[in-house]
Order: structure tokens, then C-alpha cells, then sequence
């Protein structure tokens, strides 16, 4: 029996969707029914930790025993017994569950910095981040330097903005700094709402503390005595741990008034966002915490001189202010030893899409593309590599051909896309350059405030001209439309939203024009992915008859004795590809 | 007031006040730059996008009603590029717009239809789904088109800021954006009619004049409202010898503001009850008489009073439909003709 035990389960809305909640709870019931706890007594501990990254493998669950540590992929609550009498009681690590190359290959490449400590603390614990080194920046700070000392060392650290623009931050506390004003505010932005990007949301849930401890130096450097976190009401785990963690951070006297001793006050509420994705933008996200309709202003004025209330505001998204604690603690120049001439520090990036290790992962500014995909993600679930989507919708796609491009603010912009918030979606041959396209306008379109004509009416446009060429009604001259109008939105809108929106299109056109022009031309899609142009037959030669396709088809549209060739109806076909997935000896022919 | 700077607009040296927007600062030079959502009296918005120019030093085009001028800025309110996207706007606009040009109450005078004009826009490469909305509220002043309404939000910003009322707002999102009350009900406020009078198109109109007349038919006559004592300045719409229509000017003295009596309460002009001369009852009935025998009947009657009863038995009750100057005199008359402090006004009632 080992003299200490700890266990921790990831549990962030990854790890409970895939029933991290009920294993915590096997685990609970298993240490104390073999006496575990009994005997380990205060040194036996479960906790509940954020997200590490690796979604994919969840429920994942780190076992240490003695300060040895083994990591099980996949656990289910049926599985948690084994795991206790074996490994736990016995000492033999359950072989068969544990995690395998992949996920050491996943982590091996990668450098946290806000994620350090995500996986590792309780979020719904200060003494355990307290632990590692948590709150140290706040102590060394308050007090002993003046906020000018560290709006210098934020200057000297190179971090930029990691919300999308990738403004320099300490620049930014600088410009709130300067004017006089008898309130200021601070403002953390937690209304991630790029489709696929989870980054902020697993920050919050994995470790609370970072960002407040960030917000609290910011508000300390800037002089604001009040702060918000504008968060998206869907994120309910993050919210309810900021929420645990502000109370906590209150008691233990780093937030509130008076902090440490050192006259300094500062409070922090958190303000939920009623799930418009324009709220993202600083000032549709002022307006909407004064209470009006979510719609961007013309800046200047710039929120540094007049944000909320008119007062002098700071906005930062999470992984900036996460990242502010550990250059303080580290060091500026640790810091800026990562990353490249102009893009300094880490970048956290949601990576999904067609590749074998999907998750969440941080790497140094800089890193070639090639690298996250292959060497992170384990390169393509199955397909041919074909593109990258980054940056969301207000980003572009990065060709194959490209894959050596180094990911940081320049590389990326020079070839049309964006780091944006860091969402990052690998697309394989199977993917419609088209439809991915027409999916981000969509989006875009549908969370368009309606204020600026430019994209109230451009994109719903240019999202209608989409929706035709891929239903194979495209027109000579759509493609020069989608240009021309394109960047006309782009030149003409009111906000980043508008102005960046045109980018899925205008991008895929420069690197895969040719499948443009297919659906137009040829009415044909190459990827064999707009409906309207597809047509699936069955292959005599190569189907036996099993009816499994007959069966599974929802419009009666496949008809055939059995062990006999099937035939496919093109008048009843709905196009919905039933058969083709059903089919197990590829006799369903598509194109 | 700020300090005077020196611009350059398309080429030319302006001196103007340092506390303008470009927009501001260019009218008041003599340039013209297209808007629709402007309005001098409201906070600069910048939702159409057509003000657009070009300053020198910012890579991008900015919008000329949000921008304030700067010593040295150098404007340029027009070219290729601008106007491109300025074409781009309208067209945008015209191809989710009812475009019943022949049967619209504003044609002639709608801004939209100006702008169309002038960029000659005809065709469009837009066309595409437009907004179909069945309007039809139950008050009897506003009538509300909003097929017709390019999401100006003047009509929103003159509620809010001017009237401190926010019986509107934009709602919904993207191609479905729609100004509308809360929860799309039916408008329910003061009707000052404000927004209607600063709608730029034919979106939103007054029930009493739609149909009755275009501006081009109509003949103006300034005029003073005669509901209270503000003084309001009206301008008459009138056509075929009757009155349409009642508006205000922005550089009156009400700065073209109204409230729902002088906007809307014009109906009484033709009521054949009103009162064209003064009455006496004679004989148990009023009959018409001369303003002069009117006058010296009053002044009969005062006297003899005034002689049998002394001036306490009189009494003077004043309106606030009457001016200060006039209400003055009134208490002049009563205090220092008649002799008594009996003298009040309506409004304390």
C-alpha cells in the first residue's frame, strides 16, 4: 500500500461530458471500500482538474502514487476497480488503459505557459494554485513596484493580445495609464465565441486564478478599482468556477478593498453575455455591459481614453491576463525567450478538424505549421491533408503547399488568415473548399449586429451567392461578384467583424480557385461534398446484395433482391449518403 | 467652443472650429458627403458607411460624421475608391428594398432615392431575398414600412437621446436586423412623431398624411403652433387648399422637435365648430359679431362691475396656450387696469 495517493480526474466540460463526474464518484467508493483512504488517511486525495488538452482521450485520469505518476486514457466508471485493486492496492499499473505513445508525442512539442498549470490545480481550490507559485505576482507586485516598473516589464515581454488583433499589451495598459480620470475600469473578455474555440473557456475552468491574478496587476497598473469579466452565459462550469475563485481570491485578501495592506482596492464582477458572438468585440462588449444593445461604436475614441461609461477602459481577452502572473513571476525575459522577433511568449490553439489528436494544446510563437499538425496532432485521421483553416470566422485557409509557414501574427497575416482567437481546423480531401467557406459566412452573417450596412446586407449577399454555387446554380462572374464585394465589405465595415468577414471566402478563391470555378463551370464538386451536385450509383460488380443500404436509406429509394445487385432510384434519391456509409464493400459510388 | 484649426478638404484650406467631425467641418465648408444616418441634432453613429473618406496618414477609409477634425488633417471626400464603395452601399441597400418608388409617399423626397439617383443605380448585381414584414400598427399617427427602412437607426437615437423615451431599438441580428418596440408589439408611446420626422426613407410616415399628397405637390407655409406657449415653429404641408401635413424645421427654435399636438393635432383647422369670429349671446343665443363690438361689450361690462361692485369682484384666469409676453400683459391689464391681484393661470390648476 502506498503512503500517499493522488488522484486527479480531468473535469472540465470535456471531461464531464465523457463522464469524468460518475468516475470521481467510483474512485470515491473504491478507496474507501478497500481501505485506501482508511489508510492513507490525509495523504489520499481526489481532485477534480481542468482540462490538459487532450480531449480526445477523456475520461483522463492521473494516478500518483508516492509521487509517481501514470496516466489512464478512456476511463470509464466500470473501470475505476480494476484500477484501485491492481495499480492502487497492488502496485501494478493497469498496462491495457494506459495512456500511449500519442499522448506523450501530443505534449512532447509543446510549451505551456497559461496551461502550466491547467490539469495540475484544483480551480475550485487557492491553496492549490497557491501551491504552485499562485498569487506570488500579485505579492511581489502590489506594493513593492510601481505600476509604471511593470506596465515596462508587460512592454519588455512582447506579449500581444491574444483575442484576435494582437495589439501589444503593455502599450495598451500605457494608453489607459496616462489620462487622469477619477475611474477607470478593467475588463477581461471571456465571450469566446468563434465556432471551435474553446481556449478561454478551458482557462477559466482549468485555472480561474490566472486570470484574476492577471486582471488584479492590470487594474493595479492602470489604476482601475473596479473589473469585469464579460463571459458567455453557455460556458455554466467556467462561470461557476470564476465565481468560486473571486470569492476565494476576496477572503484570502488578493481582491477587494484595501489588497495586502497596500491602500490599493479592487473588485471584480462578473457580467454574463447573452450569447451574441458581436459582444466579442470591445466596444459592442462596452456597450453591452452599460446595458444596451450589443452594437460596435467608431473608434477613435479608443476604449483606453473613453470605454465603459466614457471612462478609461482596459479590455484583454483571458489568455492574455493568463499569461501576465507568469511573466511577472518568470520574468519579461523568459517570457520573450519563446516565440519569434515580433510575436513573443506561446499561443494556445483549439486544434480540431480531420487530424488524429484533437484537443487543445500551447506552442511557442512561431512554430511551423507542419509541426502542430504532424507532430502534435499526430498528422490525418485518414484523408489527404488539404488545408488549415485558422484564426475562425474571421480568418482564411492556409494551403498544403504552405504547411512550412510558421505560425505567428506576421507569417499568418502575409498569407491572408489570421492567429485570431486560435482556432485551428485541419482540412482534408474530403473537405469542400466552397462549403467551408459558406459555413464561416453563415456564421458570420447570422451574428451580424445589423448596424453597418457593409455586412448587414454585403454578406447576406455574398452568402447568397455561395449558396448558389454550391447548389450548382453558379453564374459566370460569381466568383469576381464574391470578389468585388468581398473586398468592398471588408474596406467599408464598421467593425473587425464585418471588416474580416469576406476573409474565409476571399482566401479559399486564392488557393482554390480551381474548385470555385468547378462548381460553376462543371457543376461539379470536387470534393464530392455539395449535395445538389452529387450523385451516388451502385457498383454491380461490386455489390453482394445485403440490403444493409436499402435499409438505411430514409426515402425508399434503393430497391433490389437480395444477393442481387441494388439500384438507386435518382428521382427519389435525397442525396443524404445513407448508403455510402452503410455499405461495407464500397460498392456505393459517389461523384 | 474649441479653438479654430486649419484643414485641407479635396485640395482646399478650411479654416474651421476644432471641435467638429469631418463631416461637421465639410458642410460647413461647402463639400458635400453623401450620409443617411447622420443627423446633426444626434450622436454620430456611423451605421451607413456612405460618409466614408479618405484622411491622409490612416490606412483605411474612415467615416467623416464619427472622425473629429485634428490641425493638419488633410480630407479628401471623394474619390475612385470611395466612390466605389459608396456605390457598392447603395446598391446593397437598393437590393433589399421594396423599390415601389411610383406608389411611395417620400418619392421626391427620400434620401435613398436621391442617392440611387446619383449613382445612376438601375440594375443591381444584389439582387437576391429581401425582407417581408406585415406591419400594421393599431395607433392612428405612425405608419410603419419597415421593408422600406435601411436600419439608419435615427428613428431608434431621436426616442432615446432627444425624446428620453426608447420605445424602439434594433432587434434581431444580421439580414433580419429590425427596428421594432419591445417584443414586436404594437407601438405603444408618446407619438411625438420625432422619428418619423427623421426617417430617411419612406419607412416610417404619419397615418393623416399618407397618400394625400407628395412634397413636390405641396405648398409650404411657415407658421407658429398655437397649441402652448413654447412657440414652436411650424411649416404647413398644404395641397389642394388643404393642410396634409404638419413638420418643423431643424433651424428653428424648437430645432424642428414637435410634440404629438403640434405634429399630429392639426385636424381642428377644418372642424366646422371652430371659432372664426367672437360670439355674444343675444337674446339667449350666440350670434356673430366685429372684434370691435366684442371689445367695447367687455369693456362695458368690466367697467360696470368694476363701478358697482369694485375691482375685487373681477377675476382674470390666463392660459398657457398664451406667450409669456401676452400672459404679461394679461396680469398687467388685471393688477393695474382693473385694480385687483385677482389673477391666475391655468397651469396651477
Amino acid at each position: 500500500m502506498p503512503k500517499a495517493v493522488d488522484i486527479r480526474i480531468c473535469m472540465g466540460t470535456g471531461g464531464i461530458a465523457a463522464g469524468a463526474s460518475a468516475v470521481l464518484e467510483r474512485f470515491e467508493e473504491e478507496l474507501s471500500s478497500t481501505g485506501v483512504g482508511a489508510s492513507v488517511r490525509e495523504n489520499c486525495s481526489r481532485h477534480n482538474v481542468g482540462c490538459r488538452g487532450f480531449c480526445a482521450r477523456d475520461v483522463l485520469v492521473d494516478v500518483i502514487l508516492d509521487g509517481e505518476r501514470t496516466t489512464y486514457q478512456y476511463i470509464k466508471p466500470d473501470m475505476v476497480q480494476r484500477i484501485v485493486e491492481e495499480h492502487i492496492v497492488s502496485g501494478n499499473p493497469v498496462e491495457d488503459w494506459v495512456v500511449t505513445d500519442d499522448y506523450h508525442n501530443f505534449h512532447e512539442k509543446q510549451v505551456k505557459v497559461v496551461l502550466s498549470d491547467c490539469g495540475e490545480v484544483d480551480p475550485e481550490d487557492i491553496n492549490s494554485y497557491k501551491s504552485r507559485g499562485g498569487y506570488k505576482a500579485v505579492e511581489s507586485v502590489i506594493g513593492s513596484k510601481t505600476p509604471e516598473d511593470v506596465i515596462e516589464m508587460i512592454k519588455s515581454s512582447g506579449l500581444r493580445g491574444r483575442g484576435g488583433a494582437g495589439f501589444p499589451t503593455g502599450l495598451k495598459w500605457e494608453f489607459a495609464r496616462k489620462p487622469e480620470s477619477d475611474q477607470k475600469y478593467i475588463i477581461c473578455n471571456a465571450d469566446e465565441g468563434d465556432p471551435g474555440a474553446f481556449m478561454d473557456r478551458s482557462i477559466i475552468e482549468g485555472n480561474p486564478h490566472s486570470v484574476i491574478e492577471g486582471m488584479t496587476i492590470g487594474a493595479y497598473c492602470i489604476g482601475a478599482d473596479k473589473g469585469y469579466v464579460y463571459i458567455r452565459a453557455e460556458y455554466p462550469l467556467a462561470v461557476k468556477r470564476l465565481r468560486i475563485a473571486l470569492e476565494q481570491a476576496k477572503e484570502a485578501g488578493y481582491l477587494g478593498e484595501n489588497i495586502l495592506g497596500s491602500g490599493f482596492s479592487f473588485n471584480i464582477k462578473v457580467k454574463l453575455g447573452a450569447g451574441a458572438f458581436v459582444c466579442g468585440e470591445e466596444t459592442a462588449l462596452i456597450a453591452s455591459i452599460e446595458g444596451q444593445r450589443g452594437m460596435p461604436r467608431a473608434k477613435p475614441p479608443f476604449p483606453a481614453q473613453q470605454g465603459l461609461w466614457g471612462k478609461p477602459t482596459v479590455i484583454n481577452n483571458v489568455e492574455t491576463f493568463s499569461n501576465v502572473p507568469y511573466i511577472v513571476t518568470k520574468g519579461p525575459d523568459w517570457f520573450s525567450s519563446f516565440g519569434t522577433e515580433k510575436s513573443k511568449g506561446t499561443k494556445v490553439f483549439a486544434l480540431t478538424g480531420k487530424i488524429r489528436n484533437t484537443g487543445l494544446i500551447e506552442v511557442p510563437m512561431g512554430m511551423s505549421l507542419k509541426e502542430i499538425i504532424y507532430d502534435i496532432g499526430g498528422g490525418m485521421e485518414r484523408g489527404e491533408f488539404k488545408a488549415v483553416q485558422t484564426g475562425g470566422p474571421s480568418g482564411g485557409c492556409i494551403p498544403k503547399d504552405m504547411i512550412d509557414i510558421n505560425v505567428d501574427f506576421e507569417s499568418l497575416a502575409k498569407v491572408g488568415s489570421i492567429v485570431g482567437s486560435g482556432g485551428m481546423v485541419v482540412l482534408d480531401d474530403t473537405d469542400c473548399m466552397v462549403n467551408i467557406a459558406k459555413f464561416f459566412l453563415e456564421f458570420t452573417q447570422r451574428e451580424s449586429c445589423g448596424k453597418c450596412t457593409p455586412c448587414r446586407v454585403g454578406t447576406k449577399r455574398l452568402l447568397e451567392i455561395l449558396d448558389r454555387v454550391t447548389e450548382g446554380k453558379g453564374k459566370s462572374g460569381d466568383i469576381e461578384l464574391l470578389l468585388t464585394l468581398g473586398q468592398d465589405i471588408k474596406d467599408s465595415s464598421l467593425c473587425g467583424l464585418g471588416q474580416t468577414a469576406p476573409n474565409p471566402i476571399l482566401s479559399t478563391i486564392k488557393y482554390f480557385r480551381d474548385e470555385y470555378e468547378a462548381h460553376i463551370n462543371e457543376k461539379r464538386c470536387p470534393a464530392a461534398v455539395c449535395k445538389a451536385m452529387l450523385t451516388y450509383t451502385i457498383l454491380e460488380d461490386a455489390c453482394k446484395g445485403c440490403t444493409l443500404c436499402a435499409k438505411a436509406c430514409p426515402s425508399d429509394a434503393i430497391s433490389g433482391e437480395k444477393k442481387k445487385p441494388h439500384v438507386i432510384d435518382q428521382g427519389l434519391c435525397v442525396k443524404c449518403g445513407a448508403c455510402f456509409d452503410t455499405c461495407k464493400f464500397k460498392a456505393v459510388h459517389k461523384e | 467652443m474649441a479653438d479654430r484649426i486649419n484643414i485641407t478638404i479635396d485640395g482646399e484650406k478650411v479654416n474651421v472650429d476644432g471641435g467638429l467631425t469631418v463631416l461637421q467641418a465639410a458642410r460647413r465648408s461647402g463639400f458635400h458627403i453623401p450620409t443617411l444616418c447622420d443627423d446633426d441634432r444626434l450622436k454620430p453613429y456611423g451605421g451607413c458607411r456612405l460618409c466614408l473618406v479618405s484622411i491622409e496618414g490612416i490606412p483605411r477609409p474612415v467615416t467623416a460624421c464619427t472622425t473629429p477634425v485634428t490641425d493638419g488633417m488633410v480630407v479628401e471626400t471623394s474619390n475612385d475608391h470611395i466612390e466605389r464603395l459608396r456605390r457598392t452601399i447603395v446598391e446593397l441597400l437598393l437590393s433589399d428594398h421594396p423599390n415601389d418608388c411610383m406608389t411611395c409617399d417620400r418619392a421626391g423626397d427620400c434620401t435613398l432615392q436621391e442617392l440611387a439617383y446619383f449613382y445612376g443605380l438601375r440594375d443591381n448585381r444584389f439582387w437576391g431575398e429581401r425582407r417581408r414584414y406585415e406591419d400594421d400598427d393599431l395607433n392612428p399617427f405612425i405608419k410603419r414600412d419597415m421593408e422600406k427602412c435601411v436600419l439608419c437607426g435615427k428613428c431608434v437615437r431621436v426616442c432615446r437621446e432627444v425624446q428620453g423615451v426608447g420605445a424602439i431599438e434594433i432587434s434581431y441580428r444580421g439580414f433580419g436586423a429590425k427596428v421594432c418596440p419591445p417584443y414586436e408589439r404594437d407601438l405603444n408611446c408618446e407619438f411625438c412623431g420625432q422619428c418619423v420626422s427623421l426617417c430617411p426613407t419612406g419607412a416610417l410616415s404619419g397615418k393623416q398624411w399618407s397618400g394625400k399628397g407628395r412634397e413636390k405637390d405641396v405648398k409650404k407655409i411657415k407658421t407658429v403652433c398655437p397649441y402652448c406657449g413654447c412657440g414652436c415653429n411650424l411649416t404647413l404641408h398644404v395641397s389642394r387648399n388643404e393642410v396634409i401635413r404638419v413638420s418643423s424645421e431643424p433651424d428653428t427654435i424648437n430645432e424642428g422637435w414637435l410634440c404629438p399636438k403640434g405634429r399630429f393635432g392639426y385636424e381642428f383647422i377644418k372642424s366646422p365648430d371652430l371659432l372664426k369670429s367672437p360670439l355674444i349671446r343675444k337674446n339667449g343665443k350666440l350670434e356673430e359679431v366685429t372684434w370691435d363690438e366684442a371689445l367695447k361689450f367687455v369693456s362695458e361690462k368690466l367697467g360696470s362691475i368694476k363701478e358697482k361692485y369694485g375691482p375685487d369682484a373681477i377675476g382674470g384666469l390666463s392660459s398657457a396656450r398664451c406667450t409669456n409676453e401676452e400672459n404679461y400683459l394679461f396680469q398687467k391689464f388685471i393688477r393695474a387696469g382693473i385694480g385687483t391681484n385677482n389673477v391666475d393661470h391655468c397651469a396651477r390648476l
